[in-house]
């Protein structure tokens, strides 16, 4: 019979060229490194052949199928229930017998599989020298050999796929024989058969060697689907004790060695090895990446390179697009009604908070795109494992990970990251207790959208210890950072999962390009998909509670009593010029809505042929208008000139007056208010606390709203001197608190989305929210009302407090963990 | 002797796995079983985890997981 879609399982050890396989069958773009264990996610993609959809699921890279970890469980009831016509096996030609280990666990489940013995380049320049036909009879299956990376061999592995999908009578794979256990599995099979609905839905002999191993989702299978379930797992326990009295090994170890054993025997029949092996490039390089002196320095310099191309030039490159997304806002303004006088029509102001609020996240995009490409680097040629193996030891003494280390790079380890890529990262730590930690410590790490505020600081009250300052602040969050990591995991953390190290040290590989560009186009996509839509959700949200309910009536009234004023007397200063009549009702509006224009297209204006065509664009546009702006030696023209300036800027100061109440009014504005009993211990006042608020939505949000609060009042002058200027009681011990509260600020929203996808919690979620509050308050309070009470002064709190931080980190660092291994 | 004594550089051979569950596993999974000759290459810069071949491959491991490696030495 023929079917239509025929669905294809995708099996393989880490690090033998799976993800590579998938691609080139399906032509899908997929995640490929060379990270053991990367692959956790099922992929799905499919491709066409003899008429037929054959549809490719990826399965998680696992070196065996034990009930032991998510990837193995994920794999084998997948294979077991979703019952697969073909299984492809990938395998690493150079690395035969460690693959036929799983290759033969898969053979037991009893779906056809097809060998496909892939990097045979890999195995050429090795001298190893692979008997395909022979393998093929020893295994009784289809086996392909493939360089799949260039494309040698894939046709000739799509026909074994299609040949083997429609044979399913006759594979008949060589059985493994389990010497001395065989008498014990015949037993337990013998149990197992009888008309129950296991038979013919699963492999009986494959069940009975997995219950001989002990294996718990072997057992919970069996308590679950058969009558006699009690029975039969007395009977498997009596068995496997007796096998452990009479050869003195466990089942377990006893099925593992003998696969060994049956494997070695194949490799040698099969496998020539023409030369001894000698070291190989990698081996050599590995001298010095993992060199005890050597290997610190390397690693130090490649995440200072990975910073210094990513964070600095890829903000240089925001100079270029910053531009375009400029554009894209004044277009927005361009389509949407006119401010009035002093109202400004709710769908404007809206639409250009959202589209303000998006590009402020956009504009992270060059960044983000070097940044994930380097990543992308790193990973396929083989360093993460490298990094993991060096730092290791360092992070395992906080409760961390050898693995933690490239998410607590993108987080932000010294200065300028991101937490949504590194709370992304941490997706390939094996040892769930570290994972945890992990996430929650990241947002601490200093992302770049907290460094605004620092530098905004520093400026004002620290200037005359800049350097000290930000040496400060940049070390101070991996003080703080590892000894809560510490912390949790000795208490909420203490009984998660924890997993073994081990871990391969694959070959070193050159990454491709298109593999390369690829991931860094489908990780900045997959930000914008994830993270974009979300914050833009949230940006409407902040905009109300900073909107409404909006300034009172009475206020209205005032305002507009003042605008009347303002205009009046503009029009009495004017009144003996010809323009009196043209500026009447709605002109005067228009005027300032081509005054304003004018001066931003001005602005934007390089060189005088551009000006020039400015002007002739603007004259055409409307001659009275033009003559007031530009008036030249026209005295009745220079005399409006000059009385409408003092009126543009009578509004401008009306529309700031008006933002700012109706900040003071909002609901942000009387929660800033309201929390000032709770804030006033760390030096906080509604101010402060209103733009720590908006900082939820994304932390640059702080400065922004800092920058509306402390209104501008001379043109021009900096959001330095403003907030100088209003905050006379302000101490740099004021400030201090407030950088370190930023320090402990809690996850964005963007982050906080990422945690509940990588925890699946939402209890974790709103974890990762709450502690770094209560945790910032006590900080800054400490810092605020504790440096007041000793009279300390901004640098010398900095000190006190930093040495307590690296005292606390020295300290944590020495309690041992609970331990991993028993 | 387990494998944790074992300096870099010298060979030995794996004699028994002295741990079950994940460990246990994990260890044969990854390749450690009675009867392979292995090589220890190198310890990591702040002496933990250690780096070792085995047959044609590398693995790291710390050293608190290979003291449940009995070897002798060659």
């Amino acid at each position: 019979m023929r079917k239509k879609k025929v669905l294809v399982a995708l099996a393989g050890q880490p690090n033998c060229g799976k993800s590579t396989v998938f691609n080139a069958l399906t032509g899908a773009s997929q995640h490929v490194a060379n990270y053991p264990g990367v692959t956790v996610e099922k992929m799905t993609g499919s491709y066409k052949d003899d008429g037929r959809k054959m549809e490719v699921v990826d399965l998680p890279g696992t070196y065996s199928l034990t009930s032991y970890s998510p990837e193995e469980r994920v794999s084998r009831d997948f294979l077991l229930q979703e019952n697969p016509s073909v299984v492809v096996n990938v395998a690493d030609a150079s690395n035969l017998k460690r693959n036929l280990y799983l290759t033969f666990q898969l053979l037991e489940m009893e779906i056809p599989v097809v060998l496909d013995l892939n990097m045979m380049d890999v195995a050429e320049r090795r001298n190893i020298n692979v008997d395909v036909k022979e393998l093929s009879n020893q295994l009784g299956t289809l086996v392909v050999p493939t360089v799949i990376k260039t494309g040698r061999g894939k046709k000739k592995l799509v026909k074994a796929i299609t040949a083997a999908s429609r044979s399913e009578q006759s594979f008949k794979p060589v059985p493994i024989d389990y010497g001395h256990m065989e008498p014990f599995l015949r037993k337990i099979k013998a149990k197992l058969s009888g008309k129950t609905e296991l038979n013919g839905n699963y492999p009986l002999r494959w069940l009975s060697v997995k219950l001989m191993e002990g294996d718990s989702e072997a057992q919970n299978l069996i308590s679950k689907s058969h009558p006699d379930a009690v029975e039969i797992l007395e009977c498997v326990e009596k068995q496997r004790h007796a096998f452990e009295a009479e050869h003195n090994e466990a089942p377990e170890r006893y099925v593992a060695f003998r696969r060994y054993q049956i494997a070695e025997t194949i490799t040698k029949s099969c496998v020539r090895i023409k030369t001894a092996s000698s070291t190989t490039l990698s081996d050599k390089a590995d001298r010095l990446i993992c060199n005890r002196y050597l290997g610190p320095v390397i690693l130090i310099g490649i995440i200072y390179l990975l910073y210094y191309l990513s964070i600095v030039q890829g903000y240089n490159i925001t100079n270029y697009t910053w531009p375009i997304l400029a554009k894209i806002r004044s277009l927005t303004e361009s389509i949407l009604p006119n401010p009035g006088f002093i109202e400004e029509p709710l769908i404007r102001s809206l639409s250009l908070w959202f589209v303000d609020s998006i590009n402020a996240l956009l504009n992270y995009i060059p960044i983000f795109f070097i940044l994930f490409g380097l990543i992308a680097i790193l990973e396929d040629s083989g360093y993460m494992p490298r990094m993991a193996f060096i730092l290791d030891r360092l992070f395992q003494r906080f409760g961390l990970h050898g693995q933690s280390t490239l998410a607590m790079v993108l987080g932000g380890i010294y200065v300028g990251g991101c937490a949504v890529p590194g709370v992304m990262a941490t997706k390939g730590i094996p040892d769930e207790r570290s994972r945890l930690a992990t996430i929650l410590i990241i947002p601490l790490l200093n992302c770049l959208a907290k460094v605004p505020l620092y530098v905004l600081l520093i400026n004002i009250y620290f200037s005359g210890h800049k350097g000290l300052a930000m040496f400060f602040i940049s070390s101070i969050s991996l003080l703080i950072a590892l000894p809560v990591a510490k912390i949790l995991t000795l208490t909420l953390l203490k009984n998660k999962e924890t997993a073994p190290f081990i871990m391969e040290m694959p070959p070193y590989h050159i990454p491709t390009i298109r593999g390369v560009l690829g991931r860094a186009v489908e990780r900045v996509w997959l930000f914008i998909r994830k993270i974009i839509t979300i914050v833009a959700v949230i940006a409407v949200v902040i905009f109300v509670l900073l909107q409404f309910p909006g300034i009172s009536l009475e206020r209205k009234a005032h305002y507009t009593k003042e605008k009347e004023q303002a205009t009046a007397k503009f029009y009495n200063r004017i009144k003996e010029t010809q323009y009196t009549g043209q500026l009447r009702g709605e002109n005067l509006m228009a005027l300032v809505l081509y005054w304003d224009a004018y001066k931003n297209a001005k602005m934007q204006a390089r060189g005088k042929e551009a000006v020039a065509t400015i002007n002739e664009k603007f004259k055409e546009r409307n001659t009275h208008f033009f003559k007031i702006v530009q008036p030249g030696k026209d005295k009745a023209a220079k005399k409006v000139n000059k009385a409408f300036r003092k009126l543009f800027k009578a509004r401008k100061k009306l529309l700031r007056e008006i933002k700012k109440e109706k900040i003071d009014n909002s609901f942000l504005g009387r929660l800033g208010r309201d929390m000032e009993p709770f804030t006033k211990w760390a030096g906080f006042n509604w101010r402060i606390n209103v733009s720590l608020l908006s900082a939820f939505a994304a932390k640059e949000s702080s400065v922004a709203t800092l920058g509306a609060l402390y209104q501008q009042e001379e043109e021009g002058e900096t959001l330095e001197k403003r907030m100088k200027k209003g905050e006379a009681g302000f101490t740099p011990l004021h400030a201090l608190a407030l950088m370190l509260f930023m320090v402990l600020y809690p996850p964005c929203i963007a982050t906080t989305i990422m945690v509940k996808l990588q925890t699946g919690s939402f209890k974790w979620m709103f974890f990762s929210m709450g502690y770094p509050i209560v945790l910032g308050l006590i900080v800054a309070s400490l810092i605020f009302t504790g440096g007041n009470a000793l009279g300390l002064n901004g640098p010398q709190a900095m000190i006190v407090f930093y040495m307590m931080a690296l005292a606390t980190t020295v300290a944590t660092g020495f309690i041992n963990n609970k331990s991993e291994t028993t | 002797m387990t494998l944790d004594n074992i300096k870099p550089g010298s060979e030995c051979l794996i004699k028994k796995l002295t741990v079950s569950g994940r460990l246990g596993q994990r260890l044969v999974d990854m390749g450690v079983y009675p009867g392979l000759r292995l090589k220890v290459i190198r310890n990591a810069p702040l002496e933990d985890p250690m780096e070792v071949e085995l047959d044609g491959y590398y693995i790291t491991l710390r050293h608190k997981e290979a003291k449940f490696v009995e070897v002798k030495r060659l």
